[in-house]
């Protein structure tokens, strides 16, 4: 289903067509003109030209935030020209040229060295307990030597001496070796990450197995660990003949092995496009979106990803025991499962300031490769992949069976979402941390994380209770298939028609504010009352407060009723409520049919809106 | 017949309970002639036990016994006590499947037992004689009999019809049931339009439903009504009173749709047997839409295969989205939805009156009609207006309750005529509440409740097929009514929505597939955990309520606690 769609002449295109560099401020102000929403270059993933028509040339532009655009230009050559100068602006080839490097918030520059500060790893790490009398920091990755697409910090156990480092990370695809990732300081279990072992069909390193024993004898409370290749088995034992692998349980001792079967980043690639695909269509019926969802497989990947997250935790939840994560080269897959493990083991992943932390942590620092991934630059196709998308798609459907669980909301994970793709802060860009140090982005660009928590009002769950889920608190999640949904405000965020016509999240969040400030509003009159109390005048004091009293209510009541007010229909007595509008709807095209027949019957057809410039 | 004839066995003890999401409890099964009832005895002999389990045997849609003989050894049957079946360690397990969805397992000790429980409840849950029924025998002590039966009486729907035109009337020419049998005694005809014109146009209709009005929409003065098909039959028959009929509904030049529920080519194939549909050539200022829903069986087989896809909880999600897909509830809905958008948009937007029928007229026909009244009238979605709904389009326009909704998902009884049209209704209706939370009064409770007692009920209200039938049974005189429970003022409280807020506007909903939802709250009521859904209702219903009057008293009063003033605690709590 499309979003809107616009189309939009060109009158005097002429006037307009001077050069390439006019263009994107054309496209953006008619844009801004016509929906009050700009479209960044960078968040353009195809640009399509559709064959001509008797209205004009259709430009369908497909965004990575899932919105779809068309334009109907009147002049062939116009629309040529268009197309071609947006996929220019839309392939970037050099990060300089990216929007953050140029995207200026009117910080000075303490500001904008605070805003990097803002989230800080090694509070992190020592918020769950490390270094302690089993793990420590390591400095063998500092200068980047061991392992380019690690941060410098890691954690590792005490006992893992550094040539053991040293040879595990050489046994180890791109040398990522075994490291911390979240430390259960109740259960005293850990979290660990690294890449597969290039182990071939028979190869062995006794490093790499000392440094698993390190990491099970770090864990006091249970003499196994858990090693979990989140690859289906199949795909691990073909990366065996080009040497590389799983751990040979005969090789190390104590370790539980377990594949969790999560596909790579082609399948999932691939899915995601059939997805889009279907959500797409217009006019699709019900049984066309069932079998079209199910066989894009979107909702059985999201499903093996949480899958794997629950089986995770149930190691350490149940069992105490440590658990190593990887998949190929650690930082897909691997990112997923940890990430999401944490979540569900560590409820302060699951307050804002948390969940940043997290995405720092277990995405940004260990090296996922957000600029691949997310096409920021104009690259090999085959990088990209949802795998991002898919994190906070799992993180939605835990919302959904858990809606006091969390202290955001949907609309947190979709603005991170859009500024995942949208390279106006310079957190997601780049791969690993080397190529962000590089690219001296703490000094060039600004963090997208002072920003959300300025408006952190529009991210709060109004149902979140911290008592719902005190530290540590584990969620266990139902991953019975009716559980998971369509995220339909993910990939249909634009086509407001298809929303709830009222939100009852904005509803309860403006009143439970105003509860807290009747709260707040008692609290202070009574402390006034008291101060009051013990004046000796009591008399005329009793007279103020009885007239103090009733003020305050009286100026708070008018917000009581402020949910009434978007009921009250705005001077167009044809519209419904927020923009509910049989238009707006495809029953509409019902009418299309007899009002051909019927010429008296007012055509209400589906569809475009004409724009005038 | 007597009730106890059925029961083999009354009682048997230590009987182990278990059902979904709960504990196992084990305890004393005891059958009456109505119910299944299970005490548990904590505290041993002599104190009395805590009712663990009270069902409605009506509401068993489905019994499965398996018996399972644990000794190697068998006695000789002939002079065998229950003690020493029972001693040999046999026992069996019945499945109770609820039409409210529910499964409840008993493991019952001794295979005799087992099997006569099961039986028993089988013979009284297929009582199929209405008089026999519950509701006839149920006195609760806090209602009287005569309460809620006469709440939403025609005659005060039509004056306020009658307040803003004067082109209507109430007939009474169905009092003793003669014309029409599924007819309520009054019914709002055009004014114009004499009682003998309206019996020779009844004649011409499918079990005498001639068109009446269903909804007057005040905003244009176009009018809804509602029919069955006209017997036309193949030999293309007219009938100018029943064209009189429709002709009088419009002015000269004014056009007018009939919203056929059929296709075009059901609707030719009903001519074959007498039924059929309106030609364009005797009824000119109408325009025919056919509008394909499903009804009957095919309905019924789709409720079952989408309850049983819910109930297996093992299906990987390619298997559960195909059998999502196969089952088509999904596409009904939508198609009922949309169809009733059409019949609004008709009416709201075209300013054209609509005539809606499919075959007899009781089936699809009221899914449109009650459901486009939900869209355009904002009376309606109030919890009273939504009765006077249900009692004016569904129950008294003569839906046959008792046939329809006689087994629901789980029986293995040849299906006869049952088919879930009113649970398509309520779930059209959730998928409103859901795309517009603060415009209906009442929440998901209340369409639950509505969907239990349509099934298997207390109350007398969803009794018979029509109204000719509910004067037969004494209906109104011997049972208590739904809408005298629900309306008292502790009851109606938990069917109320927190965020309501009159919403004067039509609402017209979005029928994409994207957003079109399952009724999780209905199909995995009884199979998901429900615990944080729960709280974080309550939690909303608690901001809400803080939000409203209670929180200024509750500020009031703590503050003039502290005031210790008695003069100053009336002045705040005012």
């Amino acid at each position: 289903m499309h979003i809107w769609q616009h189309s939009f002449q060109m009158p005097n295109s002429d006037r307009y067509l001077r050069g390439d560099d006019c263009f994107s401020e054309v496209i953006e102000m008619l844009l801004r003109a016509s929906c009050s929403a700009e479209i960044l270059h960078h968040h353009i993933a195809a640009v399509e030209k559709l064959p001509l028509t008797t209205s004009g040339c259709p430009l369908v532009i497909q965004c990575k935030n899932f919105r779809i655009v068309h334009f109907v230009v009147p002049r062939e050559r116009d629309c040529h020209d268009v197309y071609n100068s947006l996929l220019q602006l839309s392939r970037t080839a050099k990060y300089e040229e990216l929007y953050a490097f140029s995207y200026n918030p009117k910080q000075n520059e303490s500001e904008q060295v605070k805003g990097w500060q803002l989230i800080d790893l090694a509070e992190e790490y020592k918020r769950m307990g490390v270094p302690n009398d089993y793990w420590q920091l390591s400095d063998a990755n500092r200068d980047y030597k061991i392992c380019e697409t690690y941060p410098r910090d890691l954690y590792v156990p005490r006992t893992a001496s550094k040539p053991i480092i040293v040879g595990s990370s050489k046994f180890r695809s791109k040398g990522r070796f075994p490291v911390l990732s979240y430390y259960h300081k109740d259960k005293k279990a850990a979290i660990c990450r690294c890449s597969q072992p290039l182990s071939g069909f028979s190869a062995r390193c006794l490093e790499d197995e000392h440094m698993l024993q390190a990491i099970s004898k770090a864990n006091p409370s249970n003499r196994y660990m858990y090693v979990m290749d989140t690859r289906p088995k199949l795909n691990a034992m073909a990366n065996r003949a080009a040497g590389k692998g799983y751990e040979n349980e005969d090789n190390y001792s104590n370790i539980r092995f377990q594949f969790v079967g999560i596909e790579n980043i082609h399948v999932m690639r691939s899915s995601l496009q059939k997805l889009l695909e279907v959500s797409g269509t217009k006019g699709l019926s019900v049984n066309d979106f069932l079998s079209g969802l199910e066989s894009s497989g979107w909702l059985r990947h999201i499903k093996a990803v949480l899958d794997a997250a629950v089986f995770l935790v149930k190691a350490i939840a149940v069992e105490s025991a440590s658990v190593l994560v990887h998949c190929s080269d650690g930082w897909d897959r691997t990112s997923q499962v940890c990430s999401l493990g944490a979540l569900l083991l560590d409820s302060y992943y699951r307050t804002i300031k948390g969940f940043m932390v997290l995405i720092e942590k277990d995405w940004i620092s260990f090296g996922h490769k957000f600029s691949d991934r997310c096409c920021q630059l104009d690259g090999d196709p085959k990088e990209i992949s949802p795998v991002f998308t898919q994190f906070l798609e799992s993180v939605w459907n835990l919302m959904e069976q858990f809606p006091q669980a969390f202290e955001y909301n949907e609309a947190f994970l979709l603005q991170i979402h859009e500024h995942v793709h949208s390279c106006q802060f310079g957190n997601f860009l780049g791969n690993c941390q080397k190529e962000r140090e590089e690219l001296k982005l703490k000094e060039k660009t600004y963090s997208l994380w002072p920003f959300l928590l300025d408006e952190q009002k529009k991210y709060q769950n109004p149902l979140y209770s911290p008592d719902f889920s005190p530290e540590l608190t584990l969620l266990e999640p139902n991953t019975v298939s009716f559980n998971f949904k369509f995220w339909r405000n993910m990939y249909h965020q634009f086509d407001r028609s298809m929303h709830p016509r009222q939100s009852v999240y904005d509803l309860i969040m403006n009143m439970s504010e105003q509860n807290k400030q009747l709260e707040k509003d008692i609290k202070e009159l009574e402390a006034k009352i008291k101060q009051k109390n013990g004046q000796p005048d009591a008399v005329l004091m009793k007279e103020h407060q009885q007239s103090a009293h009733p003020a305050p209510m009286a100026l708070k009541t008018p917000p009581c009723f402020k949910k009434e007010q978007p009921l009250i229909p705005v001077n167009d007595a044809v519209r419904t409520i927020e923009g509910s509008n049989t238009a707006d709807n495809r029953y509409s095209e019902f009418m299309e049919e007899f009002s051909k027949a019927e010429p008296a019957v007012v055509s209400l057809e589906y569809g475009v809106a004409r724009m005038t410039c | 017949m007597e009730f106890s004839e059925l029961i083999k066995t009354a009682t048997v003890e230590s009987v182990l309970l278990s059902c979904a999401g709960l504990p196992p409890v084990r305890g004393t099964l005891c059958i009456t002639s109505h119910h299944l009832l299970l005490s548990s005895c904590p505290g041993g002999d002599g104190q009395p036990g805590t009712v663990e389990l009270w069902l409605l045997i009506r509401n068993v849609d489905a019994v499965e016994k398996r018996v399972q003989n644990l000794g190697w050894y068998q006695p000789p049957r002939t002079n065998d006590s229950p003690r020493d079946t029972r001693l040999a360690g046999s026992s069996g397990t019945i499945t109770l499947r609820c039409k409210d969805l529910k499964v409840l397992q008993l493991e019952i000790p001794g295979m005799e037992e087992c099997l006569n429980i099961a039986s028993s409840i089988e013979a009284l849950s297929s009582v199929d004689s209405v008089m026999m029924m519950y509701p006839f025998f149920y006195r609760p002590q806090d209602l009287r009999l005569e309460e809620g039966w006469h709440l939403f009486p025609l005659e005060q729907y039509f004056q306020q019809i009658a307040a803003q035109t004067s082109q209507w009337r109430l007939s009474d020419l169905n009092r003793d049931f003669t014309t029409c049998p599924t007819y309520p005694a009054d019914v709002i005809v055009p004014a114009a339009v004499s009682d003998d014109t309206l019996r020779r146009a009844a004649r011409f209709r499918q079990g005498g439903r001639f068109p009446v009005l269903s909804y007057y929409h005040p905003r244009n003065g176009t009018v809804m009504l509602r029919s069955s098909q006209p017997l036309t039959g193949p030999n293309r028959k007219r009938c100018p009173e029943d064209e009189v009929l429709l002709g009088t509904v419009l002015d000269e030049g004014e056009r007018g749709f009939i919203i056929d529920t059929r296709s075009a080519q059901a609707a030719k194939q009903a001519r074959m047997t007498g039924g059929g549909t309106e030609p364009k050539s005797s009824y000119p200022q109408w325009k025919r839409l056919h509008r394909p829903l499903e009804r009957g069986r095919p309905l019924q087989e789709s409720f079952i295969k989408l309850v049983e896809a819910c109930n297996d909880a093992s299906l990987s999600m390619d298997r559960w989205l195909s059998r999502l897909e196969s089952c088509r509830w999904l596409s009904h809905v939508k198609a009922a939805l949309s169809t009733a958008c059409l019949a609004a948009q008709c009416l709201d937007r075209e300013e054209a009156s609509v005539l809606v029928h499919g075959a007899e007229g009781t089936d699809t026909t009221l899914l449109v009609t009650a459901l486009a009244q939900v869209i355009l009238d904002p009376g309606c979605r109030t919890v009273v207006g939504f009765q006077g709904l249900l009692e004016r389009e569904w129950i008294e326009a003569g839906h046959p309750f008792h046939l329809r909704c006689a087994r629901s998902a789980y029986s293995h009884a040849r299906l006869k005529q049952e088919a879930p049209l009113f649970l398509l209704f309520l779930d059209c209706v959730w998928q409103l509440s859901r795309q517009f939370p603060f415009s209906l009064e009442f929440g998901e409770s209340l369409l639950l409740t509505l969907f239990d007692n349509a099934y298997a009920s207390d109350y007398g209200t969803f009794l018979c097929n029509n109204e000719k039938e509910r004067c037969l049974c004494k209906v109104k005189e011997n049972t208590h009514s739904l809408w005298a429970w629900l309306n008292q003022p502790e009851e109606k409280k938990k069917y109320l929505n927190p965020l309501y807020s009159h919403n004067p506007l039509v609402i017209w909903p979005s029928v994409e597939p994207q957003s079109i939802q399952l009724w999780q709250g209905l199909f995995f009521r009884w199979i998901r955990p429900s615990q944080y859904l729960d709280e974080a209702r309550a939690e909303m219903q608690r901001l809400v309520e803080g939000n409203e009057a209670p929180a200024k008293e509750s500020a009031g009063s703590r503050l003039s606690r502290s005031l210790s003033d008695p003069a100053a605690r009336t002045e705040n709590e005012r």
